[in-house]
């Protein structure tokens, strides 16, 4: 390799939180040297030189985010997202590590598809991509898929996200039979019954539009069985995009009574509501729908007081003419990875140190990478790391994201929150807002 | 007016201009040769995604007495979903030079989805379960007449009318509701819950399910079409449940006020919401909705097309 001259990164005049600083953290300035941080200094000392320096003047360091729920959609999907193309994304939203989701054509539900994602990841060099494996061959429902398998590829996370498993008795047997094994289940609560042909959450606002609603209870009836059925089998629950101030209530309780449970919220669905849809673009479809002004309070009242673990993006491109369809045709998904930080900050009403945990090291713990993402700013440690301006504005703008497809519910918004850089495994791969790659 | 999307869009002004110009059209429709050159020139186009002869050759109709020129593009959902999207489909049309469309989808919300890539006015005749604004506008123009009434914003005030049937999956009852009650009729809706919207309380609407209950206390009976394939859905148990509980029978029929207005949408399901011949009823007005469409619709593509300070030609 080029040695060290070219794989040595100075981060200079910032101010690091990260899980064991306190909420104001610290100054200090950061010397990287072939992907692990070397030194960790007051700021002001003299470092070794680097290759790279960036400036963090006025700016935080923290540990880089960590994404439990992406969609890639390589292979299969390409017209509308790469790893490559995700990847950057992920880099420009401050995500050294991104799941991908394992609705992909193939599914991700054998090891030659994970490694796969693997190694397209490794080739983007842009962050860290971390398949997630399906519960059910194919997605389908019908037959366990081979966890302990796809746990040699490193997969530990398992879903058949976009499909919730219908079946009770085939989850209660999924986790059965991976509650020894050290891996979670992440469920797309739906009961498919109760929504089919939905478009949008049931409510007074799809009553007036004339469009078939999406009822919260089709959710929440997921979130009970998964949380009984984590009560008596001794398996690990991650319940996906909660979005009813139900499944909040139940999530706590469930969490109260010491149960395996942990769950995400994503920007969406705390920051946007139902009557969104009064615009009739398909680009506010998404699944689960968006919801009403009373869930959004139960979503982020939630994430501050630690039911909801992580912020996770559900970052789901779709290209234009798939969404530039009838309501009913057009495909549910909307990006989220070039947004989520400055959502996060701006909607919350949440300190920056509390946003960090729920952007990065709780979702590196849940997605069983709290090895090397969501570490502590300190020697030794390795350099995922992001240089942030939590007050920075700026404008939402779908022509200037680096994703494939231009599907942003916030084109136009004025939010506040930036990533500076993005420092993945060593490299600098965001510099001044720029990819680098 | 640009496009007519909506009643409430419409809003109540444009609804008493609608029915104003109605009366001349109606009048126009009166003449040896029922045609005026207004839209000389002018080309309407109807896109209909979803199959509906009658209101496609009503607004065909209205268009050609109008003196538009008309073309019909047919466009079966099948062939949208093997690969032309919404938006391929209204700008290869709208480059042969078109004025309006007129848009009948199975889905919500395409008439405005639609007018965000065309220059041309939209006319919605039909979009899902949301909006039918021509049938809204026919049938306050019906009732008016019917009642004697001059045109004017607060015109159906005091006329109470029972919608009955299958609200929930209803363009019509969303659509009719909002003009009844903007002109200042009260609306009482009558159908099982299974067959009323999500939230009904949000609605400027009585509900009941008791048909017998309000029958004999309306002004206008207005009966919907009830769709065998609700049957599947597990919305009703039988259509004869539904036909018992929800029909107009001689029974109902008997107990109605003398100058009760009686209408439907069309086309009507005999046997089910139906069970006796409207010929039968004392006040039917069922054929005369049909006939009203047309001057309806010619006012509304008059309204939307033609130069808003002339007058129709004579």
């Amino acid at each position: 390799m080029n040695g060290r001259d070219t794989n040595t990164v100075n981060i200079v005049g910032g101010r690091i939180v990260d899980s064991t600083t306190d909420a104001n953290g610290r100054r200090a300035d950061v010397h990287i040297v072939d992907g692990r941080i070397a030194l960790v200094v007051e700021p002001g000392t003299d470092l070794p030189g680097a290759a790279t320096v960036l400036d963090a003047s006025n700016a935080v360091v923290s540990p880089g985010f960590v994404d439990l729920h992406t969609h890639l959609r390589e292979p299969g999907r390409e017209e509308s997202e790469t790893i490559e193309t995700g990847s950057r994304a992920a880099a420009l939203g401050g995500f050294t590590a991104v799941v991908a989701m394992p609705n992909t054509d193939p599914a991700q539900d054998s090891r030659a598809v994970v490694e796969f994602v693997r190694e397209q990841g490794r080739r983007a060099g842009l962050c860290e991509v971390v398949p997630s494996g399906c519960i059910t061959v194919g997605r389908a429902g019908e037959h366990l898929a081979p966890y302990a398998e796809l746990m040699k590829s490193g997969v530990t996370l398992f879903t058949d996200d976009g499909n919730g498993v219908q079946d009770p008795l085939l989850m209660r047997r999924a986790f059965e039979y991976s509650s020894d094994l050290g891996i979670t289940m992440a469920q797309h609560c739906e009961v498919s019954r109760l929504t089919a042909g939905a478009v949008m959450h049931e409510g007074s606002c799809c009553s007036h539009l004339g469009l078939p609603g999406w009822p919260a209870i089709a959710e929440e009836l997921m979130v009970h069985r998964d949380i009984e059925l984590v009560r008596i089998t001794g398996g690990r629950l991650h319940v996906l995009h909660v979005s009813t101030a139900r499944s909040v209530d139940m999530i706590r309780a469930a969490k109260a009574d010491g149960l395996a449970v942990t769950a995400e919220a994503t920007p969406h669905h705390f920051t946007l509501d139902d009557e969104s849809l009064r615009t009739f673009d398909p680009v506010f479809k998404v699944n689960p729908p968006l919801r009403t002004m009373a869930d959004i309070d139960a979503l982020k009242a939630g994430l501050r007081d630690g039911t909801i673990d992580a912020i996770a993006t559900d970052h789901a491109p779709h290209a234009d003419h798939l969404k530039e369809q009838p309501l009913d045709v057009a495909p549910p998904g909307m990006l989220g990875l070039e947004t989520a930080f400055a959502l996060a900050v701006g909607e919350l009403g949440m300190d920056l140190q509390s946003v960090l945990a729920c952007l990065s090291w709780n979702p590196a713990r849940i997605a069983g990478i709290g090895d090397r993402h969501g570490r502590p700013v300190a020697e030794g440690e390795p350099a995922n790391l992001v240089v942030l301006d939590p007050g920075a504005a700026w404008v939402v703008d779908r022509g200037l994201v680096a994703s494939k497809s231009g599907n942003t519910p916030f084109h136009g918004r004025s939010v506040t929150g930036r990533v500076r850089h993005t420092v993945s495994n060593g490299r600098a791969v965001v510099i001044d807002q720029v990819a680098q790659r | 007016m640009k496009h007519l999307r909506s009643i409430p869009e419409l809003g109540v002004d444009g609804i008493v201009r609608i029915l104003n110009l109605a009366d001349h059209m109606v009048e126009v429709n009166r003449r040896p040769v029922p045609k005026v050159p207004a839209l000389v020139g002018r080309t309407v186009v109807s896109l209909f995604f979803e199959d509906s002869t009658r209101t496609r050759i009503s607004f065909e109709t209205a268009a050609k007495r109008l003196s538009a020129d008309t073309m019909s593009f047919s466009v079966s959902t099948s062939s949208v979903n093997k690969g032309e999207s919404l938006r391929d489909t209204i700008e290869t049309v709208s480059a042969m030079g078109v004025a309006a469309f007129v848009v009948r989808h199975k889905t919500s919300g395409v008439p405005w989805q639609l007018s965000d890539w065309t220059d041309a006015s939209i006319i919605n005749a039909g979009d899902g379960w949301h909006q039918h604004p021509t049938q809204a506008l026919l049938d306050c123009h019906t009732i008016r007449t019917e009642l004697g009434r001059p045109s004017s914003a607060d015109c159906l005030t005091g006329v109470r009318i029972a919608i009955v049937g299958d609200v929930r999956h209803s363009r019509v009852a969303r659509s009719n509701i909002q003009a009844f009650t903007a002109l200042g009729a009260s609306v009482v809706v009558v159908a099982p819950r299974t067959l009323l919207p999500p939230e009904v309380h949000t609605w400027p609407v009585e509900v009941t399910s008791n048909l017998d209950e309000v029958i004999g206390d309306v002004d206008v009976l207005y009966m919907l079409r009830m769709q065998r394939e609700r049957m599947n859905e597990a919305l009703v148990p039988d259509l004869g449940e539904y036909s018992n509980r929800f029909g107009l029978d001689r029974t109902r029929a008997a107990r109605l006020r003398p100058e009760c207005l009686v209408m439907h949408p069309g086309p009507m399901n005999r046997g089910v919401e139906m069970m006796l011949d409207p010929s039968d009823l004392a006040r039917s007005v069922i054929t005369r909705q049909v006939s009203n469409g047309v001057a309806v619709r010619m006012a509304v593509l008059f309204d939307v097309l033609g130069e808003a300070s002339s007058e129709v030609a004579s």
